[in-house]
Order: structure tokens, then sequence, then C-alpha cells
């Protein structure tokens, strides 16, 4: 069952917590939203289950395993597959490299299967060439595959991005706002990405500032406020909510 | 012709020694100050042995899984330093090293040195000997260079470069950050062990005057200056660094000012390596054209 589950996950940095016993369950193909305030503890959370963070409290467990305490290259291992909020692109590094390093359990990364399976590694290779040539043409980044990705734009790096998550074949992707800083035309394009990635059966998990954006793909989403799950239901739903409308409009203003 | 055939020679070992510490610094990122350490490991290592009368390539053999072991020693700990902090471990490492030579006079003799190391029997000794060390020393190099390459245009080789460009992407994509940092410091350090044996059998004579940071900052020019994270770079970086540095006692500098000159190379290695990377940091070969 691919299903996450976080149980009164907790973590505070100093006096502050930015994650305060957060409960929640992801289950279903869908696409889920997490949405809240900035400094509400979002990307904390994400860091918390991909492993980049340890809790202080709780426990986190995907696919019915306890993955809180684990290294992030094992989470990822298990499928679950993050992207990060600020771009990541292996600046010198091609295009095409990008998503080559991205394939996962390669042989060829092991330094005496080069020299002990030769043939295995040069097959595994073409394949994920493959691979990666097809997942570069649904981004339309084939012209610039051999570019060096630091010298892409922004909103190519972020498919890049997208096309390393997809060549690492996850079960679920967590995406930390893919929309931000992004022109609409290219907005656009993610959001088929994305649609066609739900559709082939993998989870998403997607933190989001861009509300249209959310009410379009997310069929439930997660608030939070000052480290606190405050709100889950369908984004409808959500709009309606006052502790969401509190959340967003700042409690001193609302009562006046 | 024997003097070029000596230059050329240790051009080649000091070629191993670059390409050792590329795939630590020009691969997966990692900035060893203290790369001479491992030279100096291997070459104690080999040195002693031989002379305890095993064979020469045996003793070579045991010099490289001395400075891997050691480097894995030194990894364990060091590497849960990061970026600058790794750094200054190993200048420390290498520090270390260099006063447990001079210091432990049972085993190294010290400041006095270790004379008379043996040369292979096959390769023979004396001036006689050198066509034949060139033709080992350009074997070894050679194997040395094809290794490496191929490592670093396999799947190994691009994910050293995702773990230089971007640790928590790497972490996110599944790879093992640690462990492959590791690998890379335990294969820099046998092939830095190997450069190091080699040049104990080649020039007969060590002591712990041949291990110090300006060892480090040459072959950190070498690599630097042909162009880190490339292979040939580090190659041709080795042989424009022996030769001019050999040049220079070809210079007609009197003999009063000869004092000065082995000081005046240090500074000026140091101001290359500084003009390099701030006015071409991808070397001469750089990685990337452009």
């Amino acid at each position: 069952m691919n299903m996450l589950r976080l149980k009164n996950v907790t973590k505070s940095f100093g006096g502050q917590t930015a994650v305060n016993d957060v409960s929640l369950m992801l289950k279903g193909d869908g696409i889920t939203g997490l949405v809240g305030p900035n400094g509400s503890g979002k990307t904390t959370l994400f860091h918390l289950i991909t492993g980049f963070y340890t809790l202080d409290r709780g426990e986190i467990r995907y696919a019915d395993r306890v993955i809180s305490g684990r290294q992030p290259h094992t989470i990822s291992r298990m499928g679950l597959v993050r992207t990060f909020q600020q771009t990541r692109a292996l600046s010198f590094m091609s295009t095409l490299d990008n998503l080559l390093s991205a394939a996962p359990d390669q042989a060829g990364e092991r330094p005496a299967h080069v020299f002990l399976h030769p043939v295995r590694v040069k097959r595994e290779e073409r394949k994920n060439r493959e691979k990666a040539g097809k997942i570069l043409e649904i981004l339309n980044l084939g012209s610039v595959a051999d570019n060096l990705a630091g010298n892409l734009s922004f909103g190519q790096q972020k498919l890049v991005e997208l096309g390393r998550v997809l060549m690492a074949r996850p079960k679920m992707i967590l995406l930390d706002e893919p929309t931000a800083g992004i022109n609409p035309t290219l907005i656009r394009q993610l959001t088929e990405v994305i649609r066609k990635l739900n559709s082939d059966g993998i989870k998403i998990f997607l933190i989001e500032h861009n509300m249209p954006f959310v009410a379009e793909i997310c069929e439930e989403i997660f608030v939070m406020d000052s480290g606190k799950l405050i709100f889950h239901g369908t984004p409808i739903e959500a709009r309606e909510n006052d502790r969401v409308i509190d959340a967003y409009l700042g409690r001193e203003n609302h009562a006046a | 012709m024997g003097y070029l055939m000596h230059i050329i020679i240790i051009a080649l070992i000091y070629a191993i020694f670059a390409v050792s510490l590329n795939i630590e610094l020009g691969f997966t990122g990692l900035y060893n100050f203290g790369h001479v350490a491992f030279f100096g490991i291997g070459a104690y290592t080999s040195a002693l042995l031989s002379l305890a009368g095993m064979p020469v390539f045996l003793s070579m053999a045991c010099g490289m899984a001395a400075a891997a072991a050691a480097g894995f020693l030194l990894a364990i700990p060091a590497l849960r330093l990061s970026g600058d902090y790794f750094g200054i471990a190993t200048l420390v490492f290498a520090e270390m090293v260099r006063l447990f030579f001079l210091n432990e006079r049972w085993l190294t003799r010290g400041p006095m040195g270790i004379p008379g190391i043996p040369r292979p029997d096959c390769i023979g000794a004396g001036i006689a000997s050198l066509p034949k060390f060139l033709l080992f020393s350009g074997l070894v190099a050679a194997a040395v260079f094809l290794i490496v390459r191929r490592l670093t245009t396999s799947p190994f080789g691009r994910v050293l470069k995702v773990v230089r460009e971007d640790e928590f992407v790497a972490q996110a994509l599944g790879k093992n950050v640690f462990s492959l940092k590791v690998k890379t410091v335990i294969l820099g350090s046998l092939l830095a062990g190997l450069a190091g044996a080699m040049w104990a059998h080649y020039v007969t004579y060590i002591s712990p005057a041949d291990f110090t940071l300006t060892e480090t900052i040459l072959v950190l020019l070498c690599v630097v200056l042909g162009g880190r994270g490339t292979n040939w770079g580090p190659v041709l970086g080795a042989f424009l660094v022996i030769f001019s540095s050999e040049s220079v006692r070809f210079l007609p500098i009197p003999s009063d000012l000869g004092r000065f000159v082995a000081p005046l190379q240090g500074m000026i290695y140091g101001a290359v390596l500084i003009l390099i990377m701030l006015k071409r940091p991808g070397g001469i070969i750089p990685e990337h054209a452009g």
C-alpha cells in the first residue's frame, strides 16, 4: 500500500516549534496539496518526511514501514522522491547528465561493476539514455540536452528538476513550490506533466502558494499555520473555513 | 639525455599523483589539502618493506594498501565535516604524518631519512637503469590514466559530479553521499600511495622534508593548472609544472643568489595558483568550454 502516515510529528529549532504535533495520512493516488502562510512549517515538514531533518517526536510511516530516522538516500530509494524549493539544477553538468544521474540502482555507479560487468553497465546506460531522451522531449528540453544546466533559464531549470524526479522512478513525489517564479505558459505545461504523472499512478504531494493552481489540480489539501495542521478537506471547503481564512488574513485583522 | 629521462620520470610520477588528487578535488569536489600524506605513506611503507627484504613490486603494493587504509581511516571521521573543515582536517592530518616520519626514529630514522632504497631487480640500479625506469613509469602512468578515465567516464564518475555539484540533490536522488566520498578518498589515497612508492624507489632516498605542504601545493597546482575534473588536465599540469620548475636550473642565476631560488619558487607556485583560480578557474583544459 502506497501510503504516507505521520503521527504526532514535532520539530523545534531552539525555542521555535516549526512543526507542532502534526498527524496526517495520505492515501489513494490523487494529488494532495499542502498550503499555509510563509513560515507555517510546510517545507520543514517535507524535510522531515524525506529524512533531511530528524524529528524530535512522532513517527512517519511510508508503505507500512517506519521511515523516520532513516537517511535521505534510503527514503528516496524506497520511492519517495522530492524536489527543492530553490531550484537545484546541477549547474556544471549537462541537462542530459542531470537526468541520467537520477536513474536509480545504476550498476555503473559502483566502481567494481564498471570493470567486472561492463556489458551490463553499458546496456543499462543505453536504456537510461533512451528514457532520459523521452523525458526531455515531454519537457520540451530536447534541444538543450547537451547544454550546461546552469545556463538554462530559471523555468527550464525547474523542468530539469522535475525531469530528474521522473528518471528516479518514484512512487510518490513531494514537490516544494513547483510553480514559484515561473511564467503562466510554463505553469500550464507543468500542470499537464504533473497530471500525466499522477495518471500513471504516482502519488503527488505538493507545497504551493499559487491558490488557483492548487484549486485546479488538488483533490484534497492540508493547511498548516504556525506549525500546526489546521485543516484537511477539498480546496473549495478550505475557502469557506474560518480557521483557514484566519490564518491567511491574520487574526487581528479578521476580528476587527 | 639522461637528464631529460629523469625529468620525464618525475613528471610521470607527478602525473599519477595529480590524477589521484583530481579524483577527489575535480570530480567529487573534496578539497584535500593533505594529499601529500598518502604519497608519503606509500613512499615510506614501500621503502621500509623493500629494505627489509620484500620484493620491490610487492612492497609497492603494500605501500598502496597502507595509503588506502590511511585514507579510509581519515575519511571516516573527516568526511563528517563539511567543506572547508574537511580541508583543515586533511591539512592537519598531513602534518601529523610528517611529524610521525620525523620523530619515530626507530622506524623512519627521523630527519636522516632512508637512503639506499632499492629499485626493482628487473630494472637495476644507477644511470644505466633510467630507460627501463622510464618505461616502467610510463606503463604505470598509462595504466592509472586508463583505469581512472574508465571510472570517471562511467556512471560512477557522473554520480561523483552530482555529489560535487549538490549533496542535497544527490541524497534526494537516493545516492549514498558519504559512501561515495569514502570511496573517492580511498581511491585517491591508493593512487597517491602508488605515486609515492614509485618516487621512493626512483629517487632511492626519502626524508620527512620531501612530504611537506609545499608538495601538496605543487600537486594542487598541477591539477588546477591543467584543468580539474578532466582526465588530461592533471597530466598536462604535471608535465608543465615539473618541466618549468626543472628549467629553473638552467637560468643564469649567480651562485650568491642561489639560496633565494627555492623559496622564490614556492612563492611563484602560490602566485600562479591564485592567478589561475581568479582568471581561469577551469585551467588550461577546462571541463566545460566557454
